[in-house]
Parts: structure tokens; sequence; C-alpha cells
């Protein structure tokens, strides 16, 4: 029986003001395990706070078997976690959820009427596929496990667009340009710290206006997944955008983490569960809330 | 080593032990299917069953409150006939009590509910949420009117032959006389408590943050409101009482069989470790050997003993 299981932490490190970068050894095979999945934990052992707290997996080192998670001190669970030494335990179960796929992504939608939509059904999947992985924030966590796997496939052309409040907060910089050195890296911040000054969508908009990507990853601020969305709408190519809600049991029983996705008649919609069909959903496949 | 007799009978319902999983907390059993092994519970209480497959309430559904969680699903289920196709033969396979929690509008909508499932194999017991807004009288929960809790326990009762099971709101000034009023509508069995009414409010968006306003609270912060209503209702109806709210531990749950209740439901504490409840029962077989206590009916009420 699947069930959670006691490790140890490897190592806790704040990255950045307020974010932390916490190794662990995970109770499963890192190598199994999907981008977009996450790990389930108590950041206390008190009955208050109560629930387990949902992370996704951002880092994986295959040959150590170790997993790291990145997270931002946002309330009393993630400011315990905080306090956490090397060698504290975490009780953890996971992974769990859905991740993402890998490319190619399937097309999102009928082919439009337009000779614009019919032209690039024609011509997809480009070779080599051009994929965009868009952050906002600490949106990167799962994005970079992602980009861990990606850099090892062929024929991809990877730009990594990052969007932060401002320069310290723009995550893995320097761990993005280990990866791999044929990722493209283009920064965004709200406060014009560093890089392009203004949302990290806007970015992504003069990609995609200039025709240069085939499919996205997303990770962010619902406002930002929204626009992402809103985006590859427009332009009809495909995306995966990975989602947080709230959870309570995270393994599909409870249904409170559920946001809404497409129905089977148009203009209908089901309550999806984030935790078991999601975290990460088809973007095309989500009804955004105004 | 003695054998302990952990077996309860409820109602004619007869459960291996006295565990069994809350409503709406162990899903259909499968979510929990990898972490628990289902034969080993005395039964299951599925997610509330409607008539027809209901949507539930707009997110935020969940709120985390000091030592518990306000909820407002809102019922989201597939409806009786997909429970029926595909969710009871799943369970079947499992040797476990299967009671359905059923819940409605209107009173049609719960005697025909229960005519439906009544049709069913496999099934042990209904378990009736009178907890649900009444829409013909405004909304009103039928769980706040003794009345109306009657009404629907009768409708229920004249649908089935199965053992039912009423699970009471402790949204009431008098809890035990809406159990009098159940108890003479012909309930079976009842099961205390169902979540406390509460709310929670957003300091940015200065609104209350889950789409429903309000939510019911469980978890350890209502425990013990849960163990007052069993030792209330305990001492005024003799009805058998499955107890529940915010039991998390062996400990919560020996507390509730000695204020009166036979078996308990764990909710809650699913969440926090998927194997609560064998943790559970294990914990109260230990108890019962340490205490050499050969049956865990010659505990249930023995807290009432002067």
């Amino acid at each position: 029986m699947a069930s959670y299981n006691t490790v140890n932490i490897t190592r806790q490190e704040e990255i950045a003001p307020g974010f932390y970068l916490l190794s662990f050894k995970p109770p499963f095979l890192v190598r199994q395990s999907q981008p977009g999945q996450f790990v389930y934990f108590r950041c206390g052992n008190t009955y208050d706070p109560l629930l387990p707290r949902p992370f996704s997996i951002a880092m994986v080192n295959e040959e150590k078997n170790e997993a790291a998670i990145l997270y931002q001190v946002v309330g009393r669970g993630t400011a315990l976690l905080a306090q956490k030494k090397e060698l504290n335990c975490l009780n953890i179960l996971g992974p769990l959820g859905r991740g993402f796929t890998l490319p190619p992504l399937g097309r999102p939608f009928q082919p439009k009427r337009g000779p614009k939509g019919l032209e690039q059904l024609e011509s997809f999947p480009q070779s080599p596929l051009r994929i965009a992985v868009v952050a906002g924030g600490v949106g990167i966590a799962p994005l970079f496990f992602l980009l861990q796997r990606l850099k090892d496939l062929p024929n991809l052309i990877i730009e990594v667009l990052i969007g932060a409040r401002n320069t310290k907060q723009l995550l893995l910089k320097p761990e993005i340009k280990n990866l791999s050195p044929q990722i493209k890296l283009r920064l965004a911040t709200d406060d014009g710290s560093y890089g392009y000054h203004g949302p990290v969508t806007e970015m992504l908009s003069t990609l995609l206006s200039a025709n240069k990507v085939d499919q996205v990853y997303a990770c962010g601020p619902e406002a930002m997944l929204k626009t992402v969305a809103r985006l590859l709408a427009k332009y009809n190519l495909p995306g995966e955008v990975s989602l947080e809600k709230q959870m309570g049991c995270g393994v599909g029983a409870c249904l409170s983490c559920v946001c809404k996705t497409k129905g089977d008649k148009e203009n209908s919609f089901r309550y999806s569960r984030v935790c078991k069909e999601g975290p990460v959903f088809p973007v095309h496949e989500v009804v955004w809330e105004d | 080593m003695v054998a302990i007799d952990l077996t309860v009978e409820i109602a004619g319902l007869k459960l291996k032990n006295p565990v069994i999983t809350a409503s709406g907390t162990f899903g259909f059993g499968q979510e929990y299917a990898p972490y628990v092994d289902l034969n080993r519970l005395g039964a299951i209480t599925v997610k509330g069953l409607t008539l027809l497959p209901h949507p539930g309430n707009p997110p935020p559904r969940l709120v985390e409150t000091p030592a518990g969680i306000l909820n407002a699903i809102g019922l989201q289920n597939p409806g009786v006939d997909y429970f029926a196709a595909i969710i009871l033969p799943y369970l079947s396979q499992f040797n476990v009590p299967v009671i359905v929690n059923m819940a409605g509008e209107t009173v049609e909508e719960y005697a025909a509910l229960a005519a439906k499932l009544s049709k069913l194999n496999n099934i042990a017991a209904l378990e009736v949420n009178i907890s649900c807004p009444n829409v013909k009288k405004g909304g009103l929960q039928f769980g706040s009117d003794p009345a109306a809790a009657a009404e629907v326990t009768r409708a229920v009762k004249n649908n089935t032959c199965l053992p039912v099971i009423v699970k009471l709101s402790p949204n009431v000034t008098r809890i035990e006389t809406v159990a009098q009023v159940v108890a003479q509508a012909g309930a079976d069995a009842l099961s205390l408590i169902n979540t406390v009414l509460g709310i929670a409010i957003d300091l940015k968006k200065r609104r209350p943050i889950l789409g429903n306003i309000f939510g019911g609270l469980s978890g350890p912060a209502i425990k013990p409101i849960a163990l007052r209503a069993v030792w209330q209702v305990f001492k005024e109806v003799s009805l058998p009482i499955i107890g529940m709210g915010g039991i998390f531990t062996a400990q919560d749950a020996l507390e509730f069989i000695m204020a009166g209740a036979k078996a308990v439901a764990v909710g809650t504490a699913n969440f926090i470790n998927p194997r609560a409840t064998i943790d559970i029962l294990e914990g109260i077989e230990n108890y019962l050997r340490e205490n050499k206590i050969e049956r865990l009916s010659d505990l249930v009420g023995t807290a009432h003993c002067k």
C-alpha cells in the first residue's frame, strides 16, 4: 500500500529573500516522476496548521535520487517549513497528479476557417519544434523540472521566459543557464530592475506575433495564465498550464481543489480536480474565470 | 492472546469493526484504495449522492481554519445512475459494507432517490444527509427544522427496506429534540454530527473566502462539540449512534464510544493521513487488549455510568 513516507531533508537554502529551495531524498524514483507532479506533506506536526501542502517537484538529481521543491513563504505552513534544517524529516505523499505532456502537444482546436489556422495546421509540427516555457515568479518550480527533461530531447528550440516582481525574485537564473547552452533565457520584471520592463506575457506575445513559437508550457499567477491562454487561443497554438488551488486530500477524494474545465457540450463546463486531473491542464481545456 | 471482539451491530447491519469513513471525505473509495485496504474498514460511507448529477459549488471550496477546515463542496457528484452503473460494481469487489449518503432539495427527491437505491444490490444502509437546503421552504435546512427532518426521514423509510441512518446537523438549538423526532419518524440509527456552519473572510478582497460564503467546519476544532452531541443524544434516544466530528486518533474514537457511539466515522483525518482509519482501528484494538476488554460493545456509553 502506498502511504506517507518519512524522508530526510538533505539541504535547505534561501535562494532569494523569502524563497527557499529544499532538497530531500524522495521515497520514489525521481526518474519515474513527471515534471508537473507534486508532493504533499505537512509543514508542522500539530493540528494547526492542519492540512498538508502541495509542492511541485522543482528539480531532480537522478544519480543521487534527490528531489527539490522551490517555495515562497506565503503563510504559516511555508513559514514553518522555512525553519526546517538539514536532516529534519518530512512525511511525504507522492508523486501525485498529472504532469506535463512532453512535446509535441496535440493541436488544441479544430482548424479555423481563416487561412491562418489552416496554414498552421499544415505546417505543424515544425521541425525543430519551438517551445516557449513561461514562468511567473515561483511558477518556475515545475517548469525547471520540465526543462531538465526537455533539454535531452532532440529537435527542440527552447525559450524560457520568466517574469518576476523584481530582479531578486527572478529565480533559478544560473541553474537554467547551466542546464543547456541551447536554452534562450528572456527575463522581465514588473519594476524594470532587470530585463524587460513589464509582464512576461508581453514578451510571449511578441514571440507569438513573430511566429517563433509552436507550443507553450506555463506556470504562474492565474492572471498571467489567463493571458497566456488568450494569446494561445488567438494564435491557435497548443500549450499546457500548471494550476494551483487550495487542496484538502490531495488524492482526488474531497473535490475541494476544483477548477472549471470545458464540458462535453459547447459552452458547458465541469469541475475538474487540480490534484487528480491536474495540476497540469491543456490550456484550451480550462475555463478561465473573469 | 485473547481475541478481541470488535464487531458492531447497527440497525441489523453487522460491521466487523466500528471504523467507518465519513461521507464526503473518502470519495467513492477508489481514490483511497491505493492507501487503505478497503476490506479492513467497518464500512465505507460514500460521497453524498443526489438523484441527478450535481456540479457542486463554485470555488474556492475549502479554507483552512485553526485546527480545522471549512468546506463548501456543494454535493458535487455524478448522480445515482452513474453510481449504480460504475461505482457500486467497483465497490462490490471489496468485502466492505457500503453506506450510501443521500441528499436532496425536496422531500420528493429524497423519496425517489431512496426508492432507486433500494433496487440496487450491495448497499448496506442509507445515510440521510438532512443538512441540505430545502428549496421548497426557501432554502432552510431540513435538519434545522424538526418537522422537516421527520418528514424527510419518513419519506426515505417509506421507500426502502434498507436500514436508514439519519445524519444530524449540530446547527440547531437542541440536537436531542431533532434526534427524538427523527427516531419517532422511523430512523434506525443516527450519525452525529455533520459539519458546523462557519465562515471565513479574505482581508485583501474584504469578501468571504468561500464561493458559497458559508462552509461546514470539520476537523479537531469541532471534536468537543460532536462529543457533546453524542453524549446528549445517547442519554435521551435509544437509537444506535455513529459518532463523528474531528476524530483523528484512536483516543478520539474511544471517547466517542464511551460517550455512547456504537461506531465512529473518520473524515477530515483522511486528508492528513490516508491511513487514519486503519491507524485508529489498530489503536482501538490495542486499547481494548491493554485494558483487558474483550468486547468493544462493553465500552459503549460507559462514560455515563456513575
